[in-house]
């Protein structure tokens, strides 16, 4: 039996019996990814562009209908730039910055998202999730065309899995039955309920949320005008519960997402009548199609470790958090992000297998962060003690008439790009002056350059290389150490104003040592031999468990 | 560290002290709780800092 456990959308990787299937001995694979979701996508791009052979095990044939992702962050974007697919995520989406926080029905205020010039994305997109998963199978599909090794699988579900000391062996079945693959390495990318994580006995720790959410996703008929723009209500008169979310989407779509509480009856609430009675009470006369709805109940919590050995778990199967924030795909893609060059880099013998438990240092340090900001924000909407909501309404009555009271208002705080702050990868800080935003373990602030944008040079596109961005610096040519060729990029301020804000601060010159997430390692006034070669060292893993 | 002013700083002590209660003066429980949240938050603006913060709370925890 394979029934499927949702609608697809997009049949896009239809089953089609592999020769795996039919040898006696199993296939060794270098890397098995399970899950097909956008996590278990990028990694096989991620890879696959490094020239790593991927194998993708996924148990339906295609996305799943219904977009439960909608909200994009600008680094999502950046890194799905690397994997050659954020451009027609950006036509394609509906780019915002403006936001209004309702109390019943009176705004307390409208917040914007305050853009900085200088980037080549935006500070967020509305995509809906299938659009964001189509683009990057499309992209698996170009790279396949030009020679990638990448394999993506339907109707292939995991249901067995064997760790030994070097390997995994996964039994598979398929609807011509199962079959047996083993893997040297194995990413779990099989979501919130991963299975992998079960039949591997691995907790999953945290908070569950008391609280049902009835999304409708809704396309407007006629020449309705809402505005390309965040609404957010605590308490809303114009219907029951605890808040309400209106926001944009491509193709005349609005997401509406309604707290409806705990002890609901789904199936009643589900019916088309009584999701249009709850919309009309607010939309009053306007004309809609209902495409889509849900009811979602969510929890913050994840696994102690994403490294089991030679098991990565990684996206929602290794951590999930309330949608408030939009913070899962968005620290997902972050984890594909960080795991990929690791991986590459072990694989193929140039980093030592220690470099591996730093992923689940730099991923679990994000992770903790998206689990407090948004267990936070759950706490403010659904305040959890009477003096909670006392303080609470306190702050919204103030925010009416007084500035200083906003800050305190959180109705989400959107995904920003995680900083490894004081994590074993960072090297050096030797750039007096330097500024605070491009310090070692912070993700590569854009600036525009020439015609293109400088994240478009940083960061690994073919090979997981580490690079050395000079600005107004005197650096060699070309630089090697520990087996590792590295490419300089030498810019210059007198080119690109934006260069002296974002890299140089105070500094004359600077010189950074870039890692192939487009994460700086280490940075210098001047260069060093002997410091790059060190810092390389520190970031590839050669330091890791030597000292203490 | 350490800056959370518990010397005596209230000049008219008794003025001030009527001036919060008067404040109250007609409310019901739930206005006087709702006032003293907003009154709280407004004083906690107005301090800033989050060491003295942190330890008005110890301070007010007793
Ligand atoms: C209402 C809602 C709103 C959201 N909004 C946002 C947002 O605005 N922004 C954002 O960034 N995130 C958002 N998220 C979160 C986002 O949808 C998830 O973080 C994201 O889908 C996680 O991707 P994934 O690949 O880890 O897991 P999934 O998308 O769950 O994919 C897992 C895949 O593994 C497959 N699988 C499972 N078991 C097996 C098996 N045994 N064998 C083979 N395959 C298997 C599944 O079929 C599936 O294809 C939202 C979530 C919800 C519910």
């Amino acid at each position: 039996m394979f029934d499927d456990r949702y609608t697809l959308a997009y049949k896009l990787y239809p089953y089609e019996k592999s020769a795996d299937q039919d040898l006696d001995t199993p296939v060794r694979h270098p890397v098995v990814v399970v899950g097909g979701g956008p996590i278990g996508v990028a990694t096989a791009l991620d890879l696959g562009q490094q020239g790593i052979p991927v194998l993708v095990l996924d148990d339906h044939e295609g996305v799943g209908m219904g977009s439960r992702a909608i909200c994009f962050s600008k680094r999502c974007l950046e890194v799905a730039d690397r994997y050659g697919c954020g451009t027609p995520m950006v036509e394609k989406g509906v780019t915002w910055n403006l936001g209004k926080v309702f109390h019943r029905d009176h705004k307390v205020f409208e917040f914007n998202l305050l853009p900085e010039d200088g980037h080549k994305y935006p500070a967020f997109i509305n995509l809906q999730q299938p659009y964001f998963e189509s683009f990057m199978i499309e992209r698996l599909r170009a790279l396949q065309a030009e020679g990638a090794p990448i394999q993506l699988r339907g109707k292939n579900r995991v249901d067995a899995i064997e760790v030994k000391d070097d390997h995994v062996v996964l039994t598979v079945m398929t609807p011509d039955g199962p079959y047996t693959v083993e893997a040297d390495w194995l990413v779990a990318a099989d979501g919130a309920n991963s299975p992998l994580r079960d039949k591997l006995g691995l907790g999953f720790t945290g908070k569950v949320f008391k609280d049902s959410f009835l999304i409708a996703d809704i396309r407007m008929k006629g020449d309705v005008d809402f505005p390309t723009e965040r609404w957010f209500w605590f308490e809303p008169s114009h219907g029951e519960g605890a808040s309400m979310l209106l926001h944009r989407q491509p193709d005349n779509v609005w997401r509406v997402d309604f707290q409806i509480g705990w002890d609901v009856d789904r199936k009643e609430e589900m019916k088309e009548e009584n999701i249009r009675r709850r919309l009309d009470a607010f939309l009053k006369g306007v004309e809609y199609d209902m495409v889509w709805s849900s009811i979602y109940t969510f929890q913050c919590k994840r696994m102690e470790s994403f490294r089991h050995g030679r098991v990565f778990f990684a996206g929602d199967a290794a951590h999930q958090v309330s949608p408030f924030g939009a913070r899962g795909a968005n620290s997902g893609i972050q984890d594909v992000d960080n795991l990929g060059w690791k991986l590459g880099l072990v694989i193929s013998g140039k980093a030592p297998e220690a470099l591996l438990d730093s992923y689940s240092a730099e991923r679990e340090h994000g992770a903790d962060e998206n689990i407090l900001n948004s267990t936070r924000s759950t706490d403010f909407i659904t305040p959890k003690s009477e003096t909670s909501k006392i303080f609470r309404d306190a702050v919204l009555a103030l925010s009416d008439k007084h500035d200083f009271a906003r800050p305190f208002v959180n109705s989400g705080r959107l995904s920003v790009p995680c900083y490894y702050d004081g994590l074993p990868l960072n090297g050096a800080d030797d750039l007096p002056g330097g500024p605070a935003r491009a310090r070692p373990g912070a993700p590569c602030p854009d600036v525009p350059l020439g015609d293109g944008f400088l994240i478009e040079r940083l960061g690994a596109r073919k090979g997981a290389a580490f690079q050395i961005l000079a600005v107004d610096a005197e650096v060699p040519e070309t630089f090697s150490a520990h087996g590792l060729d590295l490419e300089v990029v030498k810019v210059s301020a007198a080119d690109a104003p934006l260069l002296r804000e974002r890299y140089l601060g105070e500094a004359r010159s600077a010189v950074y040592l870039i890692r192939p997430d487009q994460h700086v390692a280490a940075r210098w006034e001047t260069w060093d031999d002997r410091a790059v070669a060190q810092a390389l060292g520190r970031a590839t893993g050669h330091d890791i468990g030597k000292e203490q | 560290m350490g800056q959370l002013n518990t010397t005596r700083n209230v000049a008219r002590a008794d003025d001030v002290y009527q001036m919060l209660i008067d404040a109250h003066e007609g409310k019901t429980k739930d206005e006087s709780d709702a006032f003293n949240a907003r009154l709280i938050l407004t004083l906690i603006n107005h301090i800033g800092d989050e060491a003295v913060i942190a330890e008005a709370l110890s301070v007010a925890e007793g």
